[in-house]
């Protein structure tokens, strides 16, 4: 398993279109994808769960990997929150 | 059955067509436990797999017929038709819980519309529309029930429902379909929102339209007046024939003024700028026009929620309108809360006179935690664009003092916590009670423009309230106490040098225009869709000959006098 944590600093937090984009990006790769903020994990291949944990500006968040793809979505899912000036 | 309905006109227009009725399939669902729950989860999946083909289907159509950004809403669709932890759980109910497919899925679907619509964000929480889109959807297929489809329309129709749903407008084809009643919904729902972009002329709120019409019958529909005509006559047909044809030459006609500046007959210029009361409003004003914001209502941050908005989420929306306007100025006015608009999580105590009672900036001043709030989101938007100030309700000059005295100290604070602040911030006031009216040379003095509200001038000056049936004869923009009142405020302002703007009802009424133009008004804001007209009607005006006849108009006793010389000197309809 691989994981690395970001911090939010989009002013609108992980909002509806940056989620489609991250759901969309990480659904492409076969490993298991989680999302941890303030304890609570999500799937983020579902838009539903990363919505509802509505997370605000400056949160600070874990991703974790885990399957044979591990290390590509999470250099791929770094690149996306860094191109949509979401997280650092 | 020949007759009228009612609604409310919310996409002008006329439309001459036969009827189409949207009839919502029934989606209850009963309670039951299925024999075979594998082959009940391989139900559920067929539906899911045919729901998934619809909407490509309609994204496909969406992006052709109205661009990539309405087909946007059927990406996200899609996501959440895909979305593994609704899937999972709509599964595992039918597995384990031994629920059917169709109750799994909305108890499923349920659960997650309720966590998004527990969240403090108004973005997220809209979007547990989505999900319930996507689950009647597939219910549908579920219960083999024909979801109504309006792409396969391929004759001139007026379509008749309860309300559209974002997947009904993205089927629309503008070449068939020609109008919308429906019976729910008002200016500010999606349906009427689509219908105004697409020029569809629509009336919402018409109650019955769907039990009174049946498929098929012939209607016109008056979008403006909110009007609908049940199998008219051929007379009243060729009326509106008529009306339709004088429309479409009067909307081709206004159309190359969005490009043109606002100038009288005789070469005055002034500013035609517009109401809103959301950031997304900001695009119909430009695409009308409108030279500016003349008031950002900031309620609906507050509305319709559990706790107030944070600093960070109203920075966002102020961030959002002025970016939207690229440059344009644009007049925020402050928190507006009590008289008839409440926030129940304020916990505010009832009143017997709300209007004359605990609002607005009395409220503001008294909750500085509040206030202060939302001017350091403003302060902090200020870089973003034109952002020009204005407090609501000032009744005497204390008020106005210390607010300017809070907005002073949160920009030193923030500059000096090095946060970038505009260096100049226009700062102004409404003048919506008389004191202040007649007060206005000394408020002068100290603020950058006023903003006339009218609609609570002219209740505070005639001490009528509009609302109510037995008194509203009262209410009156004509009063010349009320045009005294205006006058005396302009006339105060550019003894400073400063600019008068006004904001209420009044500053778009066709007939209140030139008597506005003629006392120097500066600034007119009104509805986006009514800023055209007003600038094609003040292209014909002569300001300094309607100057010339004020003296005359503010001596006249009564408003029924000052209306009748209107529609005599002017080329205007009194309506």
């Amino acid at each position: 398993m691989m994981e690395r944590s970001f911090t939010i600093i989009d002013e609108a937090g992980i909002h509806a279109r940056p989620a489609s984009i991250l759901v969309q990006t990480v659904s492409k790769f076969s490993a298991d994808v989680n999302l941890e903020f303030k304890g609570k994990k999500v799937n983020l291949k579902s838009i539903l769960g990363v919505m509802s944990l509505g997370i605000p500006e400056g949160a600070e968040i874990n991703i974790s990997a885990s399957g044979e793809d591990e290390a590509e979505a999470i250099q791929t899912i770094t690149e996306v929150l860094k191109k949509e000036k979401l997280a650092k | 059955m020949s007759g009228w309905l009612t609604g409310h006109g919310v996409s002008a227009g006329i439309a001459i067509a036969r009827a189409f009725r949207l009839k919502e399939p029934d989606l209850a669902v009963a309670r039951r436990t299925p024999a075979d729950k594998e082959a009940e989860v391989r139900r559920f999946e067929c539906a899911v797999e045919k729901s998934r083909r619809d909407l490509e289907k309609v994204k496909e159509q969406a992006a052709r017929e109205l661009g990539e950004d309405q087909a946007a809403v059927f990406a996200a669709h899609l996501l959440v038709l895909q979305d593994p932890e609704l899937m999972d759980r709509v599964k595992d109910n039918i597995l384990h819980q031994g629920m059917s497919a169709e109750f799994a899925l909305k108890e499923a679907a349920d659960t997650f519309i309720s966590a998004l619509e527990s969240l403090d964000n108004e973005y997220m929480r809209e979007r547990s529309a989505d999900v319930r889109d996507v689950a009647k959807r597939v219910l549908g297929h579920l219960l083999g029930v024909q979801v109504p489809d309006l792409s396969v329309i391929r004759e001139e129709v007026i379509i008749v429902a309860e309300d559209l749903t974002p997947s009904n407008t993205a089927q629309l084809n503008r070449k068939f379909v020609k109008g919308i009643i429906t019976n729910g919904g008002g200016f500010t729902s999606h349906s009427a929102i689509m219908a105004r972009s697409m020029e569809i002329p629509a009336v919402a709120g018409t109650q019955t339209s769907l039990d009174r019409i049946g498929d098929g019958t012939l209607l016109i529909i008056d979008g403006q007046e909110g009007i609908v005509i049940m199998n008219p006559e051929q007379a009243v047909v060729k009326k509106y024939e008529k009306k339709k044809a004088a429309y479409e030459e009067y909307q081709a006609g206004l159309a190359k003024f969005a490009q043109l500046p606002t100038v009288s007959a005789d070469g005055c210029a002034v500013r035609l700028v517009a109401n809103i009361s959301a950031p997304s409003d900001a695009d119909n004003v430009l695409q009308n026009g409108g030279e500016g914001i003349g008031l950002f209502r900031t309620e609906f941050l507050y509305m319709g929620r559990r706790q107030l908005p944070t600093e960070d989420e109203q920075f966002a929306a102020y961030k959002n309108v002025l970016e939207r306007m690229k440059g344009k100025p644009v007049v925020i006015r402050t928190l507006d809360i009590g008289g008839d608009k409440q926030l129940p999580y304020l916990n505010l105590p009832k009143e017997a006179n709300p209007f004359l009672g605990f609002r607005a900036i009395r409220l503001c001043l008294k909750r500085p935690d509040l206030f202060r709030t939302q001017l350091r989101a403003l302060l902090r938007a200020s870089t973003c664009g034109n952002l020009k100030i204005t407090f609501p309700m000032i009744a005497a000059l204390q008020e106005l003092r210390q607010a300017k005295q809070l907005l002073l100290e949160e920009k030193e604070n923030l500059v000096k916590a090095g946060i970038a602040v505009a260096d100049k911030i226009e700062v102004g006031m409404m003048i919506e009670v008389p004191s202040s009216a007649v007060m206005a040379d000394v408020f002068a003095k100290e603020i950058d423009f006023f903003s006339i509200g009218t609609n609570d001038l002219i209740q505070y000056t005639l001490a009528a309230d509009r609302m109510n049936k037995q008194v509203a004869y009262l209410y009156e923009p004509f009063h010349p106490a009320v045009l005294r009142l205006l006058k005396t405020v302009i006339d105060a302002a550019h003894k400073e040098g400063k600019r008068a703007a006004m904001c209420g009802e009044m500053a778009g009424m066709e007939a209140a225009i030139p008597v506005l133009l003629g006392m120097g008004l500066d600034e007119f804001s009104m509805n986006a869709s009514a800023v055209l007209p007003a600038r094609k009607l003040i292209s014909q005006l002569s300001k300094k000959e309607i100057g010339q006849s004020m003296d005359q108009m503010l001596q006249m006793e009564t408003a029924e006098q000052v209306k009748q010389f209107i529609s005599k000197h002017f080329p205007i309809k009194l309506g």
